[in-house]
């Protein structure tokens, strides 16, 4: 599809062959395009470094040279490897132990409070645990009492008790194991890595707890810092894994794998939106797309949900999955999405695709082509004879041959959405937020 | 501690930071050659500034010192302060405070958990420090959880007013109520609080641009500032935040937070160059006094300063 590095790789090597055997220099110069595009997502420099390395020795091992077709075959092995280091399976919380404490830490702002109340909720109604959550802020203007008002929304109930954040944490343990909670969450004040004093808190409250789960809350937009947030709280704290937020934007996400590769530690969840309900399990496959720019159908697919009726939305998702969707549901697709602006402009936000030009008049016409037929046309294209089709054509005011090769487009489009529906799509964003 | 003090002792933490010690690869007596431009170079990939702008960076860096002949590694610093503070040239953004009697009206904007509302808070309490007396504080976040207690707690400790509604309320409504009540009651300054939005959410910005168009139509001209707040740690995201935000509406300036941290915010180099938008304030702690005016040198001292902590 819409694969840039697979394209820029494929003309670097391509033009080396052409001048004969390909040699190791050529490789170095296809990494190059490699190095660009992570460095270009956010990776730190010194993990694209070692990546790129491992990359080249993998290839060579793998006399990839000697392929015909050896871009693609780069480009897998890239992607193979990302997906090595984002961890290859998902990752479980640990909650074997009564109360499990899950204690979450991270930078200011990078959404640990949101995170909490996301976890509460999903440990809540999903794996049905006894969950109680922890304000430990005591640090940033109304940070208690956004926790409360957020255990209200989701129906669960939050400890504020104590005078330092240590006693607020060790009075919602005791609090917890007198009263059977199965899950204890406790939310921390943001903090630099580098504040000395804060950090040495968290230690304490380490050590207090002796938590399950210690989670590091980072925001998918870091930069190249990414690397030493994620060591620093990993050496102090050993963390057990990572909450990725704000992924419902347009970030590249390169600081996933940063932190994955400094730390060795998995992400366990994204963050895909400000709702309680807007979280995710981490899937490595789909993050190492997006670190690589392959803006992919699944990226559209997010996009469109994200910004349509949500109903429509999980209608969609729901007959790709049963492979039930038809032309109507195609043309309310179109229309929903015009609905939003410019598809240019759409199109801009998803990596690699801002210079697709969109041609609206195409659009306009292949809408036309539509409100021509019947909805029984519309939901059983095979009735569409040759009389049909002329009707049609002359309807929107286009020939016979466009009404075919609509119709073709569509059922290639319905053969790659069937390749998906397998693969995970996602649910449950609502309109708007 | 008086206030003095503690902006003498901030300073002097900031300067610290700061000017720290340059990094080794900056040493008296290195020659300049092609490693050491590959260490300039990581030194700016790893600041944040992009490879894009990077790469840009150093060819210059390396076609003005074979013009000039210099061969010493501790002249690039001179050379490299120069090329950098012709991007941000002009960066150094001031406001323009209103001498017509009219409240000068302030519209902060960002993604979420960028610094916004504490900016508020540090802005409202530098411009009391310079005495103006009159400030409202609009709570134009209604969406996020506690976001108008938090901006309360903030007023209060400043000792500014503060103009809100329920949660979950017309955003638009507060900023045209608050900047009804400053043109009535004569104050000075009116700061815009809103909740942060991803720049790629289409209603997000409409919501936006609407409170815009409302505290326009009721000031009968133009919002005076529509500040950006940009997160220092943020990667080249931001990039894509300054644009579509400025598409939404002009921003006349930017914020940058977070910066009393080891993150190097080189990001906005690239941003200040393509929009030409000045860096106005920076955001060095989670205090009300923990602002401070962008200066570029300084800001391109502390890119090649090592973390001397
Ligand atoms: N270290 C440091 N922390 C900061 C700075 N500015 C803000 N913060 C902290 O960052 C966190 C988020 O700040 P807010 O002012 O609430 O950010 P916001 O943009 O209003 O956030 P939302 O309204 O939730 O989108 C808080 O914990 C602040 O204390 C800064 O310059 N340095
Ligand atoms: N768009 C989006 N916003 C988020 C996400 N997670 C948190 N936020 C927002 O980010 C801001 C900071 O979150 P908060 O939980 O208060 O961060 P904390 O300071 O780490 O506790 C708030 O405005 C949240 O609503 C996410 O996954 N997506
Ligand atoms: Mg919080
Ligand atoms: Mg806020």
């Amino acid at each position: 599809m819409f694969n840039v590095l697979t394209e820029k790789l494929n003309g670097v090597l391509e033009k080396f062959r052409r001048q004969g055997q390909l040699t190791e220099k050529d490789l170095d110069e296809g990494l190059r395009e490699v190095r660009l595009v992570l460095l270009e997502a956010d990776v730190n420099y010194k993990v694209v470094k070692k990546f790129v390395d491992e990359v080249k020795q993998k290839a060579l091992g793998e006399n990839i040279l000697q392929s015909l077709t050896p871009g693609q075959q780069v480009v897998k092995v890239v992607r193979d490897e990302l997906v090595q280091i984002l961890g290859q399976k998902q990752s479980e919380l640990n909650l074997s132990r009564y109360p499990s404490v899950l204690l979450m830490v991270g930078l200011q702002g990078s959404g640990k409070t949101t995170a909490s109340a996301k976890l509460a909720k999903h440990l809540a109604t999903k794996v049905d645990k006894k969950v109680l959550l922890a304000a430990t802020d005591l640090q940033r203007p109304a940070a208690i009492e956004q926790l409360k008002q957020l255990g209200h929304r989701i129906g669960q109930p939050v400890f504020a008790e104590g005078k330092t954040p240590v006693q607020v944490a060790t009075g919602a343990l005791d609090h917890a194991k007198k009263n059977a909670f199965d899950v204890l969450i406790v939310d921390t004040a943001g903090r630099l890595q580098i504040n000395e004093e804060l950090m040495a808190e968290l230690e304490e409250m380490n050590q207090k707890l002796e938590p399950s789960e210690i989670l590091l809350v980072a925001d998918a937009m870091t930069g190249q810092e990414a690397v030493n947030i994620a060591q620093a709280f990993d050496t102090r704290l050993k963390i057990s894994g990572i909450i990725l937020t704000k992924l419902d934007g347009d970030a590249r996400g390169g600081a996933a794998l940063s932190m994955a590769e400094v730390t060795g530690k998995p992400i366990k969840f994204i963050g895909i939106g400000e709702k309680p309900e807007d979280l995710e399990v981490f899937y490595p496959e789909r993050m190492a797309e997006r670190i690589l720019g392959m803006g992919d159908i699944l990226g559209l697919i997010e996009q469109a949900e994200a910004q349509l009726d949500h109903a429509d939305a999980e209608d969609f998702v729901r007959k790709v999955r049963e492979d039930k969707f038809s032309l109507e549901d195609f043309r309310t697709q179109i229309r929903q999405v015009r609905k939003l602006g410019p598809l240019t402009k759409l199109l801009q936000k998803i990596p690699g695709m801002g210079q697709v030009e969109v041609d609206e008049k195409a659009l306009n016409r292949v809408e036309a082509i539509l409100n021509s037929m019947t909805r029984h046309e519309r939901l059983r294209p095979e009735v569409l004879n040759g009389s049909r089709k002329k009707r049609i054509a002359s309807g929107s005011g286009v020939q016979v041959s466009d009404v075919n090769k609509l119709l073709k487009r569509f059922e290639e489009a319905r053969k790659m959405m069937k390749q998906l529906k397998g693969k995970r799509l996602p649910m449950g964003m609502p309109f708007g937020r | 501690m008086s206030w003095l003090d503690r902006l003498k002792q901030g300073l002097k933490k900031t300067q610290e930071n700061l000017v720290g010690k340059i990094a080794q690869t900056l040493r008296p007596g290195r020659r300049i050659d092609a490693e050491l431009l590959n260490e300039l170079e990581e030194i700016m990939v790893g600041g944040d500034i992009g490879i894009e702008t990077t790469t840009a960076l150093v060819s210059e860096l390396k076609n003005k010192t074979a013009i000039r002949g210099l061969q010493e590694a501790d002249q690039v610093m001179g050379l490299l302060r120069e090329v950098v503070s012709e991007r941000l040239k002009k960066a150094e953004g001031r406001f323009a405070l209103r001498t017509d009697g009219q409240p000068t009206v302030f519209l902060i904007l960002g993604v979420n958990g960028s610094g916004k509302t504490t900016t508020i808070a540090k802005m409202a309490q530098h411009f009391k420090e310079l005495g103006y007396q009159k400030i409202v504080l609009a709570a134009g976040d209604t969406f996020r959880a506690a976001a108008i207690e938090q901006l309360g707690i903030w007023a209060d400790r400043v000792g500014v007013q503060l103009v809100k509604t329920t949660a979950g309320g017309d955003p638009s409504a507060v900023a045209f109520d608050a900047v009804d009540r400053a043109l009535k009651e004569q104050a000075q300054m009116v700061l815009i609080d809103t909740a942060g939005r991803l720049q790629t959410k289409f209603n997000l910005m409409e919501e936006l641009k609407k409170i815009n168009r409302v505290v326009e139509k009721r000031l009968g001209r133009e919002i005076d500032e529509r500040l950006l707040v940009l997160d220092g740690t943020t990667g080249q995201n931001a990039i894509s935040q300054a644009k579509l935000f400025n598409e939404a509406v002009k921003i006349t300036g930017i914020v940058i937070t977070k910066l009393d941290g080891t993150a190097k915010g080189g990001v906005i180099i690239p941003i200040a160059a393509t929009l030409k938008t000045p860096i106005k304030l920076v955001g060095v702690g989670e205090e009300a006094e923990d602002l401070k005016e962008f200066k570029s040198e300084e800001f391109v001292e502390a890119l090649f300063a090592t973390n001397g902590k």
